[in-house]
């Protein structure tokens, strides 16, 4: 009661500011994460101000909330607390968790012609896994990614390899790897043949490697983890290998925020990163580089990442048409051709890539287009119930045995029975 | 009259005693009221829970983690911050040339916000292209993965807060230098009392209600402060740098446990009143107020 009085004033008042305006104006607040390099803020703000001058009815606060956590966190308090959030980007992988304390809607609830319903099925099969849960379509793909293997040309180059042949399996990435580490006189290392970083997303990055040893991580239900199958066990021995055995990857932790950097000054001539930082890498890089799909063992394979379009629960019926309007103009292929050349984040739908800006912008700069060749190999990521908790589980038994503090097996055993004690109630 | 006069004082003291039960104290009875149900899960709601989310805690090896790293934290920061604050503070106090720069740069560091800081160290503590690693290569030693290694990653926070925390004790105990008595020093000049013995003697005796406060804060601040956590290490590696109050926010905000970490909080809440108690008992004692 309170509330609507006060959204009442509030129309009030902005109906009275805007005397020339007849209408009254919906206004959304969204909040939206950004978790790789570039000035990205001012590319959402020029894509929402266009969406304002189409809808001069609709007015929109798109408030950048930091990374995926701090933009759940903002948007939940603000919820909390009773101010109005309608919709926000938040990470593909909360869906159980928002539908746990019943904050969103699906979509399928606020769609009403054909051509609305059309739109739902408009998308990639692949980067709509994480967003439909229970036959309902809970979020709309917006800034997606998958991983990607980001390498140095003229590293490959001076190595005496074939730049056009990154490596296409794990046995190839060592071999490469070991002729593109370069040591100097005291031994010590002046470009190492790969990163892939450990922090940040270490369970984003396992969910990889894991998909290429033919393993998945978790059941569609999300309430069972497969944490110690003996696959899953190998590909972490693996990863620790790349360190330890082979020796093409440095010791010890790899940090996310760092690697774009480390990739550009040459440090390492392989990087597996988010596609997402494609558009950065390509105007900073001093060298020739390349994208590639990751290699595969068993199969290839990278789980899809990033962030989805949430509706709110705690909004009116009129908000939440806008609010779908908003995410239909954000997504549409125009858009999502312009957010992808300047992001490298994927063009979510079919039709995206079919649009004169994205087609011409691939003709010339074919690695815009890995990440979506790679799409038909990718599959959801990695959630469960209680994602957060069972997700550091599993982080921390990868840092663990990356550090050397416990073999896979051990680390993998002991998170499986804790993951599998906390989902035994779902 | 008297009576009035009583009426008088509790109206004087009423605004700040509505703040301190609004904000401190039915905040703290509320949490402690929270911590007792286990959260809502989906169309479940919260149930009663007992004491079974302290039991937990007893079995939970992240939660003692955190701690021991905690008092790790405590011990590595508050001594050495302290230490360098006086020194410091006794430098600038000094009559020297360039004094004002110098108590700005050593000021500078509490001035910046913590997360931008955190930011730059993040790239200082970077292994391959890091500030501190191109220092070490540069004297023909190999460098060291600061934040990723387990070893060092709980160092290397503890390096950075002690950067950050100094400067600003300096100013406190910059600020009782410069209010000391001259006379004593006088006397103390005429008795040809050597410099160490009266930083012995009248400096340090008499700055010792500067230094509780200082500890106190120190303290508090070694529990308190996680903001680079955020940035640096995230707890990580394997929890090698989790703090308590990390670790209650990654339960309320990334586990959505909030009951959890209510219980957490209280714990902490505790263990904070506990080392206020201690540090009076134990520092009161030697304490001189004029």
């Amino acid at each position: 009661m309170i509330r609507s009085t006060k959204r009442l004033l509030a129309t009030g008042f902005t109906a009275f500011a805007l005397s020339n305006a007849a209408y009254a104006q919906t206004e959304l607040t969204m909040f939206y994460p950004i978790s790789v390099g570039g000035p990205l803020t001012d590319v959402v703000d020029g894509m929402i101000s266009d969406f304002e001058a189409q809808h001069p009815d609709i007015k929109v606060n798109a408030i950048y909330a930091g990374n995926y956590n701090d933009t759940r966190v903002k948007a939940l308090a603000a919820l909390n607390s009773g101010q109005p959030a309608q919709l926000s980007v938040l990470f593909s992988i909360d869906v159980h968790e928002l539908m746990g304390i019943d904050a969103i809607v699906p979509f399928d609830e606020v769609v009403k012609t054909d051509d609305e319903r059309a739109w739902l099925d408009s998308f990639y099969p692949a980067l709509m896994e994480n967003g439909i849960v229970e036959n309902q379509v809970w979020g709309i793909p917006f800034q997606r990614s998958t991983i990607v293997m980001y390498y140095n040309k003229d590293a490959f180059r001076s190595a005496g390899l074939d730049p056009e042949q990154p490596p296409k399996s794990w046995e190839e990435m060592v071999e490469m790897g070991q002729k593109l580490t370069v040591r100097g006189s005291n031994n010590e290392v002046n470009q190492w043949g790969l990163m892939i970083p450990s922090t940040g997303y270490p369970y984003w990055m396992f969910g990889a490697l894991a998909m290429q040893n033919d393993e998945v991580l978790m059941n569609s239900e999300g309430n069972k983890t497969y944490f110690n199958n003996p696959g899953v066990v190998e590909a972490l021995t693996y990863w620790q290998d790349l360190s330890g055995k082979y020796a093409v990857m440095p010791q010890g932790m790899i940090e996310w925020g760092t690697l774009r950097q480390n990739f550009l000054e040459q440090k390492t001539a392989m990087m597996w990163h988010s596609t997402g930082n494609l558009t950065a890498v390509k105007d900073n890089a001093s060298f020739d580089f390349g994208v590639a799909m990751l290699p595969e063992n068993k199969r290839p394979g990278s789980p899809t990442g990033g962030g989805n379009f949430y509706l709110f629960k705690d909004s009116s019926e009129e908000e939440r048409r806008a609010a779908l309007q908003l995410v239909r103009f954000m997504t549409s292929p125009e858009q999502a051709a312009h957010w992808s050349i300047a992001t490298g984040y994927m063009g979510v739908s079919p039709e995206s890539y079919e649009t004169e800006a994205l087609k011409a912008y691939v003709a010339d700069f074919p690695p815009a287009a890995v990440a979506r060749d790679q799409l038909k190999y990718a599959t959801a990521e990695f959630s469960t119930h209680e994602s957060g908790r069972i997700r550091k589980l599993l982080d921390d038994a990868i840092q663990a045995v990356l550090n050397g503090q416990q073999s896979a097996q051990e680390a993998l055993d002991s998170a499986q029975n804790q993951a599998q004690r906390i989902l035994s109630r779902y | 009259m008297n009576r009035f006069n009583q009426l008088y004082a509790w109206l004087m003291l009423l605004p700040a005693l509505v703040l301190l039960l609004a904000f401190t104290h039915i905040p703290a009875l509320t949490t402690l009221w929270h911590s007792l149900f286990f959260p809502a899960r989906g169309r479940n709601p919260s149930e009663f829970a007992g004491l079974e989310n302290y039991r937990s805690m007893l079995d939970d090896a992240v939660f003692w983690q955190a701690f021991h790293n905690n008092l790790w934290y405590a011990i590595g920061t508050v001594p050495t911050s302290m230490a360098l604050a006086l020194a410091m503070a006794l430098w600038v106090n000094s009559k020297i040339s360039g004094r004002a720069a110098l108590r700005l740069a050593y000021f500078t560091p509490t001035m910046l916000p913590m997360i931008a800081v955190a930011n730059i160290w993040l790239f200082f503590y970077t292994p391959e292209i890091g500030l501190f690693n191109k220092i070490l290569n540069s004297v023909g030693l190999t460098g060291i993965n600061w934040l990723g290694d387990p070893n060092w990653a709980l160092i290397s926070l503890m390096l950075m807060t002690i950067w950050k925390e100094s400067g600003f004790f300096m100013i406190f105990y910059l600020a009782a230098l410069q209010s000391l008595n001259k006379d004593i020093y006088a006397a103390a000049a005429v008795e040809n009392a050597s410099p160490l013995y009266v930083f012995r003697r009248i400096t340090l005796p008499l700055l010792m209600p500067t230094t509780l406060f200082v500890l106190v804060n120190a303290v508090l601040n070694a529990f308190k402060l996680v903001d680079h956590l955020f940035i640096l290490t995230k707890g990580g590696p394997n929890n090698a740098t989790n703090l308590l109050l990390y670790y209650i926010y990654e339960n309320a905000f990334s586990f959505f446990d909030s009951n959890y970490a209510a219980a957490l909080t209280l714990v902490l809440l505790i263990l904070l009143i506990l080392l206020a108690v201690v540090q009076f008992l134990l520092v009161e004692r030697r304490i001189h107020y004029r």
